[in-house]
């Protein structure tokens, strides 16, 4: 019942941030924050009781079950486990992360905002915690629309494009995912005589293999279309430059990452024998992503667009990961997918406050920017090296993790896999030396970070810092879930 | 014809003498407020009378009509959106110059055809009621005489639908002259004894013709967006809704008794036009500036998805028909009642240049339409979503693969223009446009408002929970 409340938690303080920003402008930023802050709290004392209380004999920590359509089998069913948990976290914290950098940004129809903002994360949180197959699709599409609004109303000049193209991309993977849910309900049906959408139910089920393997794959585009995966990866960049800066970092943050829930909870579970029919390719996929999106990152002169192409070949490690089939490997999936989500956030954070001062995302047109703000320069610094992979950072640990467990998958694309780490020093010191260092052009001056960003990079300086030293409590969390992925391949 | 046979046609002796009554109304010179009352008050007596008349169906009425479920159904989708269209009504006429009350006649017998359409189980009684729809259609299209669209949009449906009778008949006639019998279950038992004959199929054919031209199938699609924009906002509404329900009921109710999707020849062709409609519906509205030509071609898409879940002439899929048509409905009204709202005196709300940046200066009008057009796209947290859904899961439980897969990728590139006119819903204003006219009839526009957030908020809950109506559906489809 606890997850109910805390999607109710958002979806309630979305419209009640709406309304009462009728009457006080400042009050739909206060209730968003309260909404972010209570539900990050909860999750964290979900985290603290559920850490070391594995039940016996499951991985599963809530499950929540009632009827919703009960004439189509579709039930209102939500559980959680090791990773639904750690996704959930990592929700809220980027959630109140997100709230806060638009505090200033967002200067009209902030009601409308929050309430786009709260919805979206409520569909997010949906997503990850859903277990029946209509309910998942349903949060799948709610996440969408708030962000399409959210997109098109406060983004940049080229919104519109890019917020057509985002839904329009996302909208297409998920309608064929739908087909894809059908055709698995109704070859359970035909086998056991039961028609339900529910998650448990059908993990029996074992259609023939031809068949399984068309449904796999309406799943498997909706999910690389989120992710993305190379050819598909086209409408992020411009989803991702084009949006506010709270829209970039759930973008980047939270949204990729639940293609990568996806294809974790559903795709290996639901067909394990053709998924890793597929596994080579997948990986060659990953492969080329990794490096494709490096190479374009280095070319990219606006800075979004820049950090956006490095999300293209930081989710390429994920997918390389996931199709890799063992322990370390997924641990290293999960680890990266919590670690980019907080590195990106804070590149994208970045970005948006020097957006906000500058009014340009160009980088041709910053340098020097160390001078007048020091502070900044030495977060940027951070999270730069967190995107390459510096040790001591949680990307490192993550990336070293996935490449571990690939190498023994598949040692020739993991080779290639690696280079990616390479050009990843590229794009990073590029961007680094663009923006702070060099001849200074000549601006008007500038403000350092304020307390309210101070406190935001405190939080994701401090997170990244301590998933790079002691990555071992998340382990511990989701090593049954993991193990029971891997299990899968027997 | 006995007392209880007449019971059960209650509602429809009602309709028609709702006609009468406005007639009299103006002869005796009563003003366009009482009419609407009245009207309003005799379309809650047909209501009334159906709830009566429930319990003693299903009624036979041979050989013309027969009363039940199916025909209860559908009629109350149709009596419901006549008095959504009336109310449309007032605030549209009231601004303009025309006498607006012998409308309200024609609106009632259109309503009547449709609704007798629903029950009707016999070539006679077909006929008869779609001529009174079309030919109260002919006035009702071109009844602001003084507007060239208007006249043009009427001329245009009136030789259209002409021929497309002339076309009903025929294939009618060469039906009776197959089977001897004009009576569905009678040309059931002749066709089902053997494989259907050629000449049947080619009357069916002749048939489809009709039919596709009512319905607005692609290829006799080429009225629709000339006579939607050309019609008076609500008779907009009303072509959109209840005529359209009414000849797919009637089709539905042909093609369930004679087992019409048992023949691959007849799947193949209905399949056809389906894709063609949803594709080149779809297509068509990709570029439209024009908000009602844009609906117009939405709707044809809308029919074309409603055909997928003709095909597979099952229980699912007719329940999927029936919850489509009914979310299609609301919504539709939805939008149309927008337009009337935001019409003035001189001209409909038509050019997307009105709509941009409503949402500044009208918020509540702009929820409204960007719910009704989220619904049309099929998103969830609207009835549209769990409609569409509806109509793949009898698609796929059939294995309809190809009209699936059309629908869904359609259904994406559908996604494009209605997201087209949420922004531009959403997009900075252009200035100067600042201006509320202000409400001549303070009265009928707190109404209409109320009218609308009420069905916006019906296809929010239909949205989150369909059981009921879905239940409800299954009810009243069990009485046959």
């Amino acid at each position: 019942m606890i997850l109910v409340w805390i999607i109710a938690l958002l979806l309630i303080g979305g419209l009640l941030s709406w309304f009462a920003a009728q009457w006080n402008k400042h009050l739909a930023k206060w209730i968003a924050l309260g909404c972010t802050v209570a539900g990050l709290i909860l999750v964290s004392w979900l985290c603290m009781h559920y850490k070391d209380a594995a039940p016996a004999g499951s991985t599963w920590f809530i499950d929540y079950k009632t009827n919703w359509i009960p004439a189509f089998g579709i039930g209102f069913h939500l559980a959680l486990d090791g990773l639904s948990l750690v996704l959930l976290l990592l929700t809220f914290f980027l959630g109140t992360l997100a709230v806060l950098c638009s505090w200033t940004e967002i200067k009209e129809k902030q009601g409308f905002y929050f309430f786009n903002l709260l919805w979206t994360l409520a569909g997010i949180c949906g997503v990850f915690v859903a277990m029946d197959l209509f309910l998942f699709y349903f949060f799948w599409e709610v996440m969408l629309v708030p962000m399409y609004f959210l997109i098109s109303i406060w983004g940049d000049t080229n919104r519109r494009y890019a917020s057509y193209k985002f839904f329009i991309f996302t909208q297409a993977g998920g309608l064929l995912m739908l087909l894809s849910i059908l055709a698995l309900y109704f070859i359970h049906a035909q086998q056991t005589g039961i028609y339900s959408f529910d998650y448990f139910d059908l993990l029996h089920t074992a259609p023939e293999a031809a068949t399984a393997k068309w449904i796999m794959m309406g799943f498997l585009i909706a999910f690389i279309i989120k992710l993305p995966v190379v050819p598909f990866h086209n409408w992020l960049p411009d989803a991702h430059s084009e949006a506010p800066t709270a829209g970039s970092l759930i973008l980047a943050g939270l949204l990729l990452k639940t293609g990568a829930y996806g294809i974790i909870r559903f795709v290996i579970t639901l067909f394990p024998q053709q998924a890793q029919e597929i596994a080579w390719w997948a990986m060659l996929f990953a492969a080329i992503g990794i490096i494709y999106g490096a190479f374009l990152a280095f070319a990219q002169t606006d800075l979004k667009r820049l950090i956006a192409y490095t999300s293209v070949s930081h989710m390429g490690f994920v997918l390389l990961g996931v199709f890799a089939f063992n322990e370390i490997a997924m641990q290293g999936v999960v680890l990266q997918i919590i670690t980019h989500g907080i590195s990106t956030g804070a590149l994208f954070v970045m970005a948006g406050a020097l957006k906000e001062r500058l009014h340009t995302r160009d980088i041709n047109q910053m340098g020097g920017l160390w001078a007048a703000m020091p502070t900044m320069g030495g977060v940027a610094l951070v999270f730069t090296m967190a995107s390459l992979g510096l040790p001591v950072l949680g990307n490192f640990i993550a990336e070293f993790l996935v490449l571990i467990g690939a190498f023994s998958a598949n040692a020739t694309l993991t080779v290639i896999a690696t280079l990616g780490l390479i050009f990843s020093a590229f794009y990073a010191l590029r961007m680094m030396q663009k923006v702070f260092f060099g001849p200074a052009k000549p601006v008007s001056p500038i403000k350092d970070m304020s307390a309210r960003e101070m406190l935001m990079m405190a939080a994701l300086t401090i997170s990244i810092i301590v998933l790079g030293l002691f990555p071992q409590p998340v382990m511990d969390v989701v090593r049954g879930v993991v193990q029971n992925l891997v299990a899968m391949k027997k | 014809m006995n007392e209880l046979e007449l019971q059960a046609l209650l509602p429809f002796m009602v309709l028609a003498a709702a006609s009468v009554v406005v007639i009299l109304l103006i002869a005796f010179r009563m003003s366009h407020t009482v009419i609407q009352v009245v009207g309003f008050l005799m379309a809650c007596l047909v209501i009334f009378s159906m709830w009566y008349v429930k319990d003693t169906l299903p009624r036979e009425v041979p050989p013309l009509f027969i009363v039940d479920g199916f025909g209860a159904l559908f009629t109350g989708i149709i009596i419901f959106s006549m008095m959504v269209v009336g109310l449309f009504s007032y605030i549209y006429f009231e601004e303009r110059e025309e006498n607006p009350k012998e409308y309200y006649i024609l609106l009632f017998l259109a309503t009547l055809g449709a609704a007798l359409l629903t029950i009707s189980r016999h070539f006679i009684s077909l006929f008869i009621a779609l001529e009174i729809l079309s030919v109260s259609l002919y006035a009702l299209i071109a009844y602001l005489r003084n507007r060239n669209n208007a006249v043009e949009a009427g001329i245009k449906y009136l030789v259209l639908a002409a021929v497309s009778s002339a076309f009903l008949l025929f294939g009618m006639a060469l039906i009776y002259m197959d089977t001897g019998s004009m009576e569905f279950t009678a040309i059931a038992q002749k066709t089902t004894s053997s494989n259907p004959s050629v000449l049947f199929l080619v009357g069916f054919g002749i048939m489809l013709v009709a039919i596709g031209f009512k319905l607005a199938l692609v290829p006799f699609h080429f009225w629709a967006a000339d006579v939607y924009q050309g019609a008076p906002s609500p008779v907009g509404a009303f072509i959109a809704t209840i005529s359209k329900i009414g000849v797919f009921a009637v089709l539905l109710r042909f093609a369930q008794t004679v087992n019409l999707q048992h023949n691959s020849l007849a799947i193949a062709v209905l399949s056809a036009i389906a894709m063609a409609s949803m594709i080149v519906g779809n297509l068509l509205a990709l570029r439209q500036q024009n908000i009602k030509r844009l609906v117009a071609y939405s709707s044809i898409a809308h029919f074309g998805y409603l055909m997928v879940a003709f095909l597979p002439g099952n229980a699912a899929g007719l329940e999927a028909a029936a919850f489509y048509l009914m979310a299609y409905s609301v919504t539709l009204l939805s939008v149309f009642g927008v337009i009337t709202i935001l019409s003035t005196r001189v001209k409909d709300a038509e050019g997307l240049a009105i709509y941009k940046g409503l949402f500044h200066t009208r918020p509540l009008l702009t929820c409204v339409l960007t719910i009704s057009l989220l619904s049309l796209a099929g998103i969830p947290l609207t009835a549209g979503f769990v409609a569409k859904f509806f109509i793949l899961a009898a698609g796929v439980q059939q294995q309809l693969w190809l009209p699936v897969i059309v629908l869904v990728l359609t259904s994406v590139i559908g996604l494009y223009y209605y997201l087209r006119i949420v922004t531009t819903l959403f997009s900075t204003p252009a200035p100067g446009t600042n201006n509320t006219p202000k409400t001549l009839h303070p009265f009928f526009y707190v109404s209409t408002y109320i009218a609308l957030v009420a069905m916006t908020l019906v296809l929010c809950w239909l949205g989150v929970f369909p059981q009921a109506l879905v239940d409800g559906i299954r009810e009243f489809l069990l009485i046959h």
